[in-house]
This record gives C-alpha cells, structure tokens and sequence, in this order.
C-alpha cells in the first residue's frame, strides 16, 4: 500500500459496526482504534532523511603535498529514524454515534477523522432505529433484564397473542398522541395535517423517548419478540417496556436482549462483525456508506430547511414472522427513500 | 578631538586594563599564535570565526573534546554575546560578564585608535590578543578542522536530540533498541546518554551472547529492559551459574532471557524463593517444573499473590481436584497467572451452561484460556444446527480444544458443516 497518511486518508468515513452483547461500547471504539493504527503504522513510511557529511580523506603522497581530498557522503539522520521517534500516528479520532449499553447488541455507528463531523450532524439528526426486543414472561426482575434481581415470579397461561397485539396497540396510541404533542405543531392547523397524513411528523430533540412503531413478530409463551421503531430512545427505556408489557397482561416479562437492527440509513446487512475489524474490511465499509452519507447531508440540511416538501414514505414488512429458525436477520425495508429521494433531486 | 597627546583618567584606565586581563587570563590555542601579530580591531571581528574556534564541550564521555576555549580570538565586543551562549550550554566560566563596562569603553576608544599610536601600544603590550578578519585567507587544512558547534539542548524530551552526537544511541539504534518507547519512562533517557558503549553496554552485550542469545534478539531485550546495562557483570553472571546449577540448560536460559528480559535483575535469593514456591505449591517433580517456568518465565518476574489466589480459586471456587490443577498447568503455564473475573466467567459459562464435566475441562485446559466472545458464539451457533454434543462417549463429538483452537473457516466448514457467511448473519442474530 501507500504511506502511512494516503491510508489514513482513504480511512475517513463512516462506517458500522455489529457491536456484540456484554461489551462496553467504549472498548469497541478502543478495539478498532488500536486495530486502525496498527496497519496505517505498518505501512511502508517515505525514504530516511539523508544529510551530508564530508569527510577527509587521508591523501595519496603525505608529508610533501598536503591536498585534502574531501569526500561527500549522504548519511541517514538517526533522529528522523522510526525508531527514535516513534510511530508516525500515535492516536486516531475515532468517534461513536448513537451508543449502546453493554447489555445490548446491534449496529453501531462509528466515524473516522474528518468524518467525525457527519457524525456529530447525524447524531443531531431526526433519523429512528429500529430495535429488535426479546423478552419472557413470568418474572420480574430490579433492572428489566434477565441478569437481575428477580423481584417477583407470576404465571402467564393466560396470555394470548389477541391480548398482546391489543396491548402494544395501546401503547403505541399514546406515542402517537406523544409524537404529535411534542413535534410542535399547532393540532388544528392544516400543516400539521398535511405532515401526519405523509408521517413527516418528528419530535423535537428534548423529548422523552417516543415509539414510532411497535410490533410484535414472534410469540411462543414464555418468550415473545418484539420490534420497535424509536426515536430519542435509550435500550433500558426499550427494556423498561418490556417490563410494562409484562405488567399490562396481567403478568410479569423481562427482557432477553435489546437488538438495533437499525441506526438511520445504517442496516444490519452491512455491519461489520468482529472478525472484519480491520483496515480493508473499514475501507469497504466506507465507501459502502459514503454515497449514503453524501445525500442524507443533502437531505439533512434540506428537511431543515423545507420540513413539510420532501417525501418519506415509511414502509413496513408483512406479517409477523412466528419461526425462530431464521438465519437471516429480519432487516424490515428502512427509510430508505430519504437518501434515494435526495439522490434523485441531486441528479435531475 | 582627541590628540595623541591625550591621557586617560585614572579610571578608565583601570577599567581597560581589567577589560584586557580579563580576556588574556583565558587560554587560547597555540596554533593561533601566527594571527596574534595584528592588532586589535574589534569591528572587524566576525561572529563567524568566533563560532568556528568555539568548541563546546560535551558531557559525552564518548567525546575526546577538550574544554578549551579560544576566546583569546575574540573581539570584546561580542563577548557579551558569547558570555550567553556559553552560559546556556550550562557550562560556568571563570570569567563574567563585567566586560560590558569595558565593551562599552572600549569600542569608543578604538574608533580613535588610529589617530593615537603611545597609549593602546602600552595597553595591549601584555600580550598579543590574535584579531580575526572575514577576508582573511587560511589553508585548506584549518578550513576542514574549523567545527561549527551543534548547540546540544542541557535538557530534552527525547532522545533524538542527541542520537547523532552520541556513540552509544547510535550504536543502540543500529542493535535495533526502540530508543522512543525508553525515553518515555523517567530517568532511562538520562541514563542511557551517560552510559559509555566500550566500557558499559559493550560487556553487557558480550555477556547476553554468551548466554546464546542473537544478535537479533539483543535490541528487544535491552528495548524491555535497559537496566541490564547498570546491572553488575558479576552479579548477572552469579544469578546465571545459580540457575545452571538448577539444571536450567543454556538453551532454556537463554530463552527465558529473551521472553522475560527482567529476569536477570532479580537477585539470587529472590529467584530461589520463587523456583522454591513453585516447587512445593504445585508439587510436580523438578523436570515438569523447570518446563513450566521456562515455557513462561515471567512467573519469576511477577509477583506470587496472583499465582496464590489463581490455584486457591481452581481449587474452591471451581472445585479441580489437584491431580487435574496439575495437569492443567503443565498443558497451559499460562493459567497461574490469568485473569479471576475473565476465568470464572468462562468456567461459569462452559460449567453451567454448555454442561462440560470437570474431568474434560481439566482435559482441555486451553478453553479456559480462550477468549469468552469466542466460546459463547461458537457454542450458540452449534446448538442453533444442532451440532452441541461434547460428551466423548455419544456420537458427532466436538472436542473442546476443537471448538476453541481452529480457526473460523475450518471450524465453520469441518466442525459446524456450514459457511463462514451463515456464520456471520448467526452472530448478528444474537
């Protein structure tokens, strides 16, 4: 490869990365730092800097002529030398979008140098997740989830997948009424209608967590999945949901694990797993992501700008998936007219 | 007008006379005795030459440079400025600078030298100060011997400001030491530019080959360990014949030396102590010993508490017999001083959840040393195919060093009977 900062260069962008369960995601932005400077270290570095010594040379016939013959060498200067002072990158701005806890798994989002800045605008941004959520029935424990302190243990013969559906339509009547309340427009205005009718509607930045969507895709008692389209979230909200699921049917659930499927236009699909954090599989994922990026700026700045103009469609799979075999993720079809739209209006 | 008549007050006389004293009580070089017939114009004094016949003396001990001073050369007038620069090569001179009376005297003095011819002649009898001038011809030979001085920072961050000058960094960087890694600790840097290479590094390094070391493994050793250049030849030769007459072959030692450089800068007694320790806790016979410490002889180098509360917890908490801690520590050295938390959570793991026996743990050490990531994935992607047997006696067995050691390719296609990519959409599932 080329040297050290044409590799660095060609490392700035963003990319995701599957982040496992039980892991601070600290140690995976750690993890893939230490990974980066490894390999941009290893490449080749340019050539030594020479400098020029001249050196006499003792002449031919001594004693009667005395002629110098001063000899040019180019000598290496030590102290330019990688051993002396040491790597060339010592540290790398790598940055972490939407975090997850350690009890959770899923797409996270990571930039590299300059891209640090798109990242800040699209942790700022209205982008939702989607979040895949486990969860039991029969207990209940002090932290919703199943490494905690069991508090209370009920039965659960009696729900039904009727009664569940009915639930998660309540609750996600009142986050409606929550999303409209708190995306700041005036209820009677015919604005307000014109976002709703298109789902343009976005809460402001300071709002409690607000569930889009919510659907159940696999129920067998105990265990139950469910999915979430969310936005302003944190993954103990989503397990505290869980919980309260639980707690409406008349029993009790805790939560087996919080999944992001999900983070704006970042899926599943193209989230890198372990074994693939390295320099050439983060160059691959960067570029996958960089056209991306480049028209969800666009249409950041753009939505700014005209809310109520753009069109987001926001579509949703077909039914509920009842099979736990299923290799392949249920990577439900995303907002991904947002970048294409704007790709489109980019190139006329 | 000054007429040549003109006489001195006492005062200035005196300063004058103080002024050029001051000067000649300083040595100057005897082969500057051809220039010392002219007379004095300081105006024409040139920083340049001034510089060139300045040679500073280094605290180098590889440096054969004497501490002379040519300042017989220079004119007074830029002796202020050359009082400062010696000055901040820390170096104290006998004389200060109470010249700038004098310079300030001097100059005006001198600008009507040539109109006066008694009373500079009288001044300046005591003896000849050698004037220099820009356009003054010199041979080749004292052309190539003028040296401009490298102004060597008193004090430095790094090493690289004196790498060039000294002998012995030089010769450390062509060994291969990391000198940037060194001058990060406290006081290593300051050491190592002290240390003379014939008399202290070169024995040392001689030494180290003796033992049967590479050339190629010298510059990581010392690079981990540069206080075996202060350690005492005798002393470092006493600790290698007390472990030779241990048994430890040279080969071993050598070996133990390269993986473990801080070996050799523990004493006699702290070494038997620890070879003691091993011998009674663990129980092996002496050879099975001496293997394991030469397999990792950072045992010797690290403290005991670890390797304590290591066995008590195989012992208690996870209820080995000693037989099996036996065996499992010959296999992998490395479990005495492994993490606590990381191994109970993957012997919680592999124990409770995976239902594994203690007698095939014991049998496959090495899962205990395995990354817990690693297991759980593995574990949960057989299960998922239904591939999780790992009881010997039934069919379709996965031995654990299996499910562990191999690689993720060959554990995909020959354990799990499936592809790397089935392997990577299952771990995004979890």
């Amino acid at each position: 490869m080329s040297s050290p900062a044409r590799l660095y260069r060609k490392l700035e962008g963003l990319f995701s990365v599957f982040k496992p369960s039980g892991i601070h995601w600290k140690l995976v932005r750690d993890t893939i730092e230490a990974n980066l400077l490894k390999e941009i270290n290893a490449a080749p570095s340019p050539a030594p800097k020479l400098e020029v010594n001249f050196q006499a040379l003792p002449s031919g016939e001594s004693g009667t002529t005395k002629e110098l013959i001063m000899a040019a060498t180019q000598l290496p200067v030590l102290s330019a030398s990688p051993q002396v002072r040491g790597p060339r990158y010592r540290t790398l701005k790598v940055g972490v979008g939407h975090r997850l806890d350690a009890f959770s798994s899923g797409v996270l989002v990571l930039g590299v140098g300059q891209a640090n800045r798109a990242l800040a605008e699209f942790y700022s941004s209205p982008v939702t997740r989607d979040y895949t959520l486990e969860g039991e029935f029969g207990m209940a424990t002090d932290d919703f989830s199943y490494t905690g302190r069991i508090i209370e243990r009920t039965t659960f013969d009696h729900i039904t997948l009727e009664k569940l559906e009915k639930i998660l339509a309540m609750i996600q009547g009142g986050h409606q009424k929550a999303l409209i309340t708190y995306s700041g427009v005036d209820l009677q205005s015919q604005e307000a209608y014109e976002l709703a009718v298109h789902g343009m509607l976005q809460p402001h930045s300071k709002s409690p967590p607000i569930l889009t969507g919510l659907r159940c895709i696999h129920f067998q008692p105990p265990h139950f999945t469910l999915e979430a389209q969310c936005v302003n979230e944190t993954q103990r909200y989503l397990r505290k949901l869980i919980h309260e699921v639980g707690l409406e049917l008349r029993s009790s659930a805790v939560c087996r694990g919080v999944r992001r499927i999900r983070d704006g236009p970042f899926g599943l699909q193209e989230a890198l797993t372990r074994q693939h954090w390295t320099a050439s599989d983060i160059r691959r994922g960067i570029k996958v992501h960089r056209s991306m990026l480049k028209a969800f700026s666009k249409v950041s700045d753009s939505t700014r700008a005209e809310k109520a103009q753009s069109k987001q469609r926001y579509q949703k799979t077909g039914t509920a998936d009842d099979s736990t075999a299923n290799i392949t993720a249920t990577t439900p079809k995303h907002l991904h007219s947002a970048t294409e739209e704007a790709a489109e209006n980019v190139s006329p | 007008m000054f007429s040549p008549s003109m006489h001195f007050c006492q005062r200035c006389l005196r300063l004058l006379r103080r002024g050029m004293i001051s000067i000649i009580t300083i040595k100057h070089p005897t082969n500057y005795v051809a220039a010392l017939q002219q007379p004095l114009d300081y105006h024409k004094t040139s920083m340049r030459r001034m510089c060139s016949s300045f040679t500073p003396h280094l605290n180098l001990h590889s440096g054969q440079r004497s501490s002379k001073i040519s300042i017989g050369r220079l004119g007074v007038g830029a002796l202020r400025g050359l009082c400062e620069s010696v000055t901040q090569h820390g170096q104290v001179k006998q004389h200060d600078c109470e010249e700038p009376e004098a310079k300030m005297l001097i100059p005006h003095k001198q600008g009507q030298a040539p109109s006066r011819k008694v009373p500079l002649t009288t001044l300046v009898d005591l003896e000849d100060i050698p004037r220099l001038s820009a356009l003054e011809e010199i041979s080749d030979e004292e052309a190539v011997q003028i040296v401009v001085p490298h102004a060597l920072p008193p004090t430095s961050f790094s090493l690289g400001d004196y790498v060039d000058k000294s002998d012995t960094l030089t010769k450390l960087v062509q060994l291969g030491v990391e000198l940037w890694k060194l001058e990060q600790q406290r006081n290593v840097g300051s050491m190592l530019v002290r240390l003379d290479f014939q008399s202290d590094v070169a024995p040392r390094l001689l030494f180290l080959k003796d033992l049967g070391l590479q050339d190629g493994q010298l510059g990581s050793i010392i690079t981990t360990n540069p206080f075996i250049l202060t350690e005492r030849l005798d002393k470092l030769k006493a600790r290698v014949s007390y472990l030779k007459s241990k048994k430890f072959s040279t080969n071993s030692i050598a070996s133990m030396v390269s993986k473990a450089p801080y070996l050799l800068n523990f004493n006699v007694k702290r070494l038997d102590n620890r070879l003691g320790f091993y011998q009674d806790t663990l129980g092996l016979n002496p050879e099975k010993t001496r293997d394991i410490i030469t397999r990792l002889p950072r045992l010797l180098c690290g403290s005991l508490e670890p390797v304590k509360e290591n066995l008590k917890v195989y012992e208690l908490e996870f209820g080995f017999r000693t037989g099996e801690i036996q065996h499992m520590v010959t296999e992998v050295p490395k479990m005495l001083t492994a993490n606590k938390t990381k191994l109970s959570k993957i012997f919680d793991y592999i124990h409770n959840t995976m239902g594994i026996p203690h007698s095939l743990i014991a049998k496959f050490p090495q899962v205990l040393n395995a990354q817990f990531l690693r297991i759980k994935e593995r574990h949960l992607f057989l299960k998922y195919l239904g591939r999780a047997q790992y009881d010997p006696a039934e069919p379709n067995y996965v031995s654990l060093d299996r499910l562990v050691a191999l690689p993720d390719d060959v554990f995909c296609t020959s354990v799990a009977l499936a592809t790397v990519d089935d392997f990577e959409c299952f771990q995004k599932t979890l």
